[in-house]
């Protein structure tokens, strides 16, 4: 297999796991990734109700380490990494001089001087080549590493995800909140387990040696069966961050939108006295952003995608950025950007799908929230 | 999986079953399985006109949207009103499930449809 330019795509670790399995394997971001194995949304349902396994060996892992790491990581990311206590992740933009994003990721605080970047898939080469020469600007001689090679990632999510892994570690994994991490053995393996995802749904992410990934997998595969764990591609998780809002890159956040427009504010360390894009954000938060990233419900039976043209009374108000029929809420969903004048939930929108307008509401995001463990 | 004998199919993927004059409209299994889950069948309406080889409607998957290409040229005599509430009836039973059924323009034209040896050659390719 190929990509479209003619460039070999590149294999996970997991990837005969995934051809015995029997998925439908697609390009994705220059990587030959599963996009289903049963189906999207047996897939998406699994997740929501018991449990699904993710190959995401694809995402990229860059590390900081030395005197002025942490200096280095606030200069670069817009959230303020001062906060993260050992064993703590925190979600951030990768920002540009004009606080947009050179890609949204996680930071963890591996020690106090010793940070990993979850970055990903389609721009490792672009991000850690921005990463190594940004926070040399800041600490001239920081040690960056791009470390992409060195670890798979198995995500298990879903409410049976905690009972399953257990099943495979003894790190307490109650004890792990949510957005921390351990390091410990699983299925005999030594690895780091994050209660992190890209579901909406509890859930954790399993980091280990490639050469270890399948028999993690088939491990996790093997106790999860009882419970109702079915593997899940692409297609699903698309779907599922989806209902959650959480937003993708490329899709509905890059490096033409900032992290105010993609509503995304609670990512920004406003007390940080200085970072990449500081600047243009504060402007930006002062004078009001002139468009907003809103959810929408389809009024009218027709799915907005990406793409698609946005209408406020007959006028163009901008463009959806993801959209789907979702299998749980079983819902037309998506996100766009429009006026921030008209961001208001309730809002009546028109989006033209393939010629036609079709009526669609502004609602709250996230459209699905899971329910809270009583 | 074998296909049906009684249908004729186009290389767009749908079939064709004709029966006096008339013809249900489907897309075939291999469509079904390449789109995965449907969620959503837009068709035309009853009275619409449709023209070999042209486009008559789309169909949705979760990820996917595609169009839909009349195997012949007729008028819409029915639409298949369950498949508003139940698309999947296309990925359970594609080859049961019509979306419309049309009134043959020109019953000569399916003579350019293959027949299910020739589709089946086809999609081994």
């Amino acid at each position: 297999m190929a990509d479209s330019a003619g460039t070999p795509l590149k294999r996970t670790p997991l990837h005969f796991s995934h051809v015995a399995l029997g998925a439908r394997m697609v390009p994705f971001g220059g990587w030959d990734m599963p996009v289903e194995y049963s189906g999207i949304t047996a897939e998406h349902m699994a997740v929501r109700t018991a449990a699904g396994l993710f190959d995401v060996s694809h995402m990229g892992e860059v590390e900081i380490a030395g005197k002025g790491a942490l200096e280095a990581v606030q200069h670069i990311t817009s959230n303020d990494a001062s906060k993260l206590q050992v064993g703590q992740i925190q979600y951030s933009a990768l920002t540009t001089p004009e606080g947009a994003f050179v890609d949204d990721l996680l930071v963890y605080r591996f020690g106090p001087s010793h940070f990993l970047l979850v970055i990903n898939a389609g721009g490792i080469d672009k991000d850690y080549a921005w990463i190594a020469a940004k926070a040399n600007d800041a600490v001239p001689g920081i040690a960056t590493h791009n470390s992409s090679s060195r670890y798979a990632l198995i995500a298990i999510q879903g409410p049976k995800a905690q009972q399953i892994l257990q099943t495979q570690t003894d790190i307490d994994l109650q004890a792990i909140k949510y957005y921390w991490f351990a390091h410990g053995e699983i299925a005999a393996v030594r690895g780091t387990v994050s209660r992190t995802g890209y579901t909406g749904e509890d859930g954790f992410e399993v980091m280990v040696p490639p050469a270890m990934a399948a028999a993690v997998w088939d491990a996790l595969m093997q106790a999860g069966k009882p419970h109702g764990l079915i593997p899940a591609g692409l297609g699903a998780r698309d779907t599922l961050r989806l209902e959650a809002a959480m937003r993708l890159y490329g899709n509905d956040i890059d490096d033409s939108t900032t992290v105010l427009e993609a509503d995304l504010g609670w990512i920004v360390g406003w007390n940080k006295p200085e970072f990449l894009g500081r600047a243009a954000l504060v402007a930006q938060k002062a004078k009001g952003t002139t468009r907003t990233l809103v959810g929408f419900e389809m009024i009218d039976r027709a799915i907005g995608r990406h793409g698609h043209a946005v209408f406020y009374k007959g006028e163009p108000a901008g463009v959806v950025t993801s959209g789907t029929q979702t299998p749980f809420l079983k819902k037309a969903i998506g996100m766009a950007y429009v006026p921030t004048s008209i961001k208001t939930p309730g809002t009546e929108i028109e989006i033209d799908i393939r010629g036609r307008r079709a009526k669609a509401v502004i609602v709250p995001m996230p459209f699905y929230k899971r329910p809270k463990k009583s | 999986m074998s296909y049906p004998t009684d249908l004729k199919y186009t290389k767009e993927h749908e079939w064709i079953r004709v029966d006096d004059g008339a013809g249900a409209v489907g897309i075939t299994d291999f469509a079904q399985q390449q789109l995965g889950d449907v969620v959503y069948v837009e068709l035309p309406d009853v009275g619409a006109t449709m023209t070999q080889g042209a486009v008559f409607g789309t169909i949705e998957s979760v990820k996917a949207v595609s169009e839909l290409f009349a195997p012949v040229s007729g008028e819409v005599l029915e639409v298949n009103a369950s498949l508003k509430d139940r698309p999947e009836l296309v990925n359970s039973k594609p080859h049961d499930t019509w979306l419309v059924k049309v009134k043959l323009a020109n019953p000569g034209e399916t003579a350019s449809l293959m027949d299910a040896a020739g589709y089946e050659a086809l999609i081994a390719k």
